[in-house]
């Protein structure tokens, strides 16, 4: 057995034998088992996060497998995932539906409502029992010492400060047709940050700020919300959204869901949101005792320890990058052969293989949706799109940087290009390409994060919770490992290195 | 055993060989030598399909070089560069037998025609395990040599072989290489720029210049019968006559 193409195809055999583990290894832990789970979703805020916690708990309770996909991603996301049957149900408001999902048909009625999500193949529960629309907060003290109680009351009191936030200033539904509506004499309104706004109403520099009725500062704050006494906000009633099939394939799942209609009111929303954003306790032990309290059983919840979480985002990390960089590795290194082979064909590969990577990582994220849905499939697709670059370009440098000299001394020996490519060629460029696959691992590494973005997991995820809930050890708990799975990787790089550039090449960088 | 007929390369329209025919002897040295850009190293490559000619014709043993013929002849003739090209992710051995390894040749047989090539070119066996970069300028050459004869070639193409050499290792090696290629009765066409070492190799001195042959002969015919003012002024340029009375006084 001549030895000169061995360390290469000896790789290129373990990246196969890997890629095929992999696979197996991502079937069979994704694959159903005799029946699939029900599948809840939630969007990335911590209402949402709860209330698809709740509705798990309560399908688990029920004797009904349930699992939570949390933090997927924003509405349309989720709903496009509802459509297409990867998760099966998920907690919405109705004004979201009549403002964002139905907006062109602009519904006026919840049977019209109800008509346009049949049309998708979607069902609607019973009101949950509280409406997060927009309201406006004051301080309880400066509200009793002013008498105000309602909207229509801060047209006595044209002197008040108002701090919205930016959205609220622009909204259809905010600042400049509220005040129409109520005909509010203030003029000193300021934009600003939500969460800078709380804490301006607090120190006295607003009086009044606009707030998501259920927030947990409201709460926290105490603050008094006036009442919409015209009517002015859209109603944003909390419902759960269902696949139609569901209440064929698994009627108690719907019975369930049906069973929290109603469960809710617009403080216990707001203590739940609170218990969870500032006090710090889990989801899963805040829905696990309000199910508690409200159908007097207990209930049996998973409350993950830092370690088997870091094992399971370790795990997802490494499947999203691993099986992303192996496709990559297969793909680009021929691209890149080709491109050294045939000079037409080179601008093109490399230009093409250019402009993936000036595509905003999370648009690339974005554009798979459509393509692949949610979750793993479309994170290692962009991720995959990610890693070609640099190892095309790399194995195109390595194979265009070999000293003509001994390009010819190959091909005067009488070798076929077959031959020449991996005997001497592709030996000769391994330190090239190998540097070129490592510099793919570490971008792959950093970019998968963003998978967490489409519900991908991964070490993004901790990241996604510690931004939403404000947790610097969240954060940490996903950037750190990140980065020192990037670190790792780049040893592993260095020695594999030892095993695959030929040791003759190691002496010519030694001299 | 070797022959171009009526030879034309051109590089971006800069003519390299203009028309050029000759007649390569059998189991001889025939020296190309000519000041840099004659067009010597073009006409080597397209001896063995490096380059192909934009018109006339190789022919090697009586057959036309030609894109299907060109892996068959590149096996029957052995080609050394300047500096050897070894490939330096291989072992000298395995640079030496690469190509029989590639055509399914028995291993056992290449293996005893390898230490067969150490005794010719007074190789070391116990340097073959090393790598290009382990071994001297003068080994380096000897394992590009036993590369280029390790399938007994018909033909030996050398393109500055010693050229990089130090003075004292190329002299003792041009004295071996010499005797090595009579030994063998090998076909020879070697490209140099040194006067005295054509002079040295061969009774058949080709001079060119600027894609033409000059004048073909040996040395004293150069000297004592120029046919042109450009071979006295070349063979001037040289070293001292002494030097260069075919044979060499050191």
């Amino acid at each position: 057995m001549n030895r000169s193409g061995d360390g290469f195809k000896r790789f290129m055999l373990a990246v196969l034998i890997g890629i095929l583990i992999y696979i197996i290894w991502y079937i069979s832990a994704h694959s159903a088992p005799a029946r699939d789970p029900v599948k809840l979703g939630s969007k990335k805020f911590t209402e949402s996060v709860i209330l698809g916690e709740i509705a798990a708990l309560h399908l688990s309770e029920a004797g009904i497998p349930a699992e939570h996909l949390a933090e997927l991603g924003g509405t349309r996301i989720l709903f496009n995932a509802l459509v297409s049957g990867e998760i099966d149900a998920y907690p919405e408001y109705t004004g979201t539906l009549r403002e964002e999902i139905f907006r062109e048909r602009s519904p006026t009625s919840s049977a019209q409502i109800r008509e346009l999500l049949a049309e998708r193949g979607v069902r609607i529960t019973g009101e949950l029992g509280f409406n997060n629309t927009y309201a406006l907060g004051m301080l309880p003290d400066r509200a009793d010492e002013l008498g105000i109680g309602s909207i229509s009351d801060l047209r006595g009191h044209p002197e008040l400060e108002f701090g919205f936030t930016s959205e609220f200033l622009n909204r259809g539904d905010g600042w400049p047709s509220l005040r129409d509506a109520y005909d509010l004499p203030q003029r000193n309104v300021s934009g600003m940050d939500h969460d800078l706004a709380y804490r301006a109403l607090a120190n006295g520099a607003v009086d009044v700020i606009d707030l998501y009725s259920t927030d947990a500062e409201i709460a926290y704050y105490d603050l008094r919300v006036l009442a919409d006494d015209r009517s002015h906000f859209p109603s944003y009633q909390a419902v759960y959204l269902y696949r139609n099939e569901l209440s064929e394939e698994t009627p108690g799942a719907v019975a369930a869901l049906e069973e929290l209609a109603g469960r809710f009111d617009a403080d216990r929303m707001r203590a739940l949101n609170r218990r969870v954003k500032i006090d710090g306790e889990s989801e899963a032990a805040v829905a696990a005792s309000f199910l508690e309290r409200e159908f007097g059983a207990e209930v049996a919840y998973r409350e993950e320890t830092a370690a088997s979480r870091l094992l399971a985002r370790t795990g997802e990390h490494l499947v999203l990058v691993g099986i992303a960089l192996a496709l990559g590795i297969l793909v680009a290194i021929p691209l890149g052969v080709f491109a050294y082979r045939s000079a037409a064909a080179s601008p093109v590969i490399l230009a093409a293989a250019g402009i993936i990577q000036t595509v905003p990582s999370l648009a690339l994220l974005v554009f798979m949706i459509p393509l692949l849905g949610i979750a793993g499939p479309p994170a290692i697709a962009a991720l995959f799109l990610y890693s070609l670059l640099p190892i095309v370009r790399n194995t195109h440098a390595g194979l265009a940087g070999i000293a003509p000299s001994l390009r010819e001394s190959a091909e005067a020996l009488g070798l076929t290009a077959r031959d020449r490519l991996f005997h001497v060629e592709l030996p000769l460029a391994s330190p090239s390409i190998l540097a070129g696959i490592k510099t793919s691992a570490v971008i792959t590494i950093g970019f998968a994060t963003l998978g967490a973005l489409i519900g991908a997991g991964g070490y993004g995820q901790p990241i996604l919770t510690g931004i939403r809930l404000d947790d610097y050890g969240l954060i940490l708990e996903g950037a750190v490992p990140a980065a020192a799975l990037a670190i790792v990787a780049q040893g592993l790089f260095d020695l594999l290195e030892r095993v695959i550039v030929p040791r003759g090449l190691r002496l010519k960088r030694a001299n | 055993m070797l022959e171009v007929q009526n030879l034309s390369k051109s590089f971006n329209g800069e003519p390299a060989l203009r028309d050029i025919s000759l007649t390569v002897p059998r189991r001889v040295i025939t020296a190309l030598i000519g000041p840099s850009g004659c067009g010597k190293s073009t006409l080597l490559r397209t001896l063995i399909g490096l380059l192909f000619p934009d018109r006339g014709t190789v022919l090697f043993d009586g057959e036309p070089l030609s894109e299907r013929t060109v892996l068959r002849i590149r096996h029957r003739t052995g080609y050394v560069i300047q500096e050897g090209g070894l490939f330096p992710h291989l072992t000298a051995e395995r640079n030496i037998r690469l190509l029989a390894d590639r055509l399914g040749r028995s291993r056992r047989e290449t293996g005893e025609r390898v230490h067969e090539l150490c005794a010719i070119t007074r190789f070391p066996a116990g340097a073959l395990a090393r790598y290009p970069y382990e071994l001297s300028g003068g080994q380096r050459q000897r394992v590009a040599l036993m590369r280029a004869l390790l399938l007994d070639p018909d033909v030996l193409l050398l393109d500055e072989p010693l050229a990089a050499l130090d003075p004292i290792v190329r002299s003792s090696l041009q004295q071996e290489l010499k005797q090595t290629i009579e030994r063998l009765g090998k076909t020879t066409v070697l490209v140099t720029h040194d006067l005295a070492e054509a002079a040295w190799f061969s009774r058949d001195i080709v001079l060119m210049r600027a894609g033409r042959i000059v004048q073909r002969g040996p040395i004293s015919q150069l000297r004592e019968r120029p046919a042109a003012p450009f071979v006295t002024e070349f063979v001037r340029a040289q070293r001292g006559p002494h030097e260069i009375n075919g044979a060499r006084s050191r």
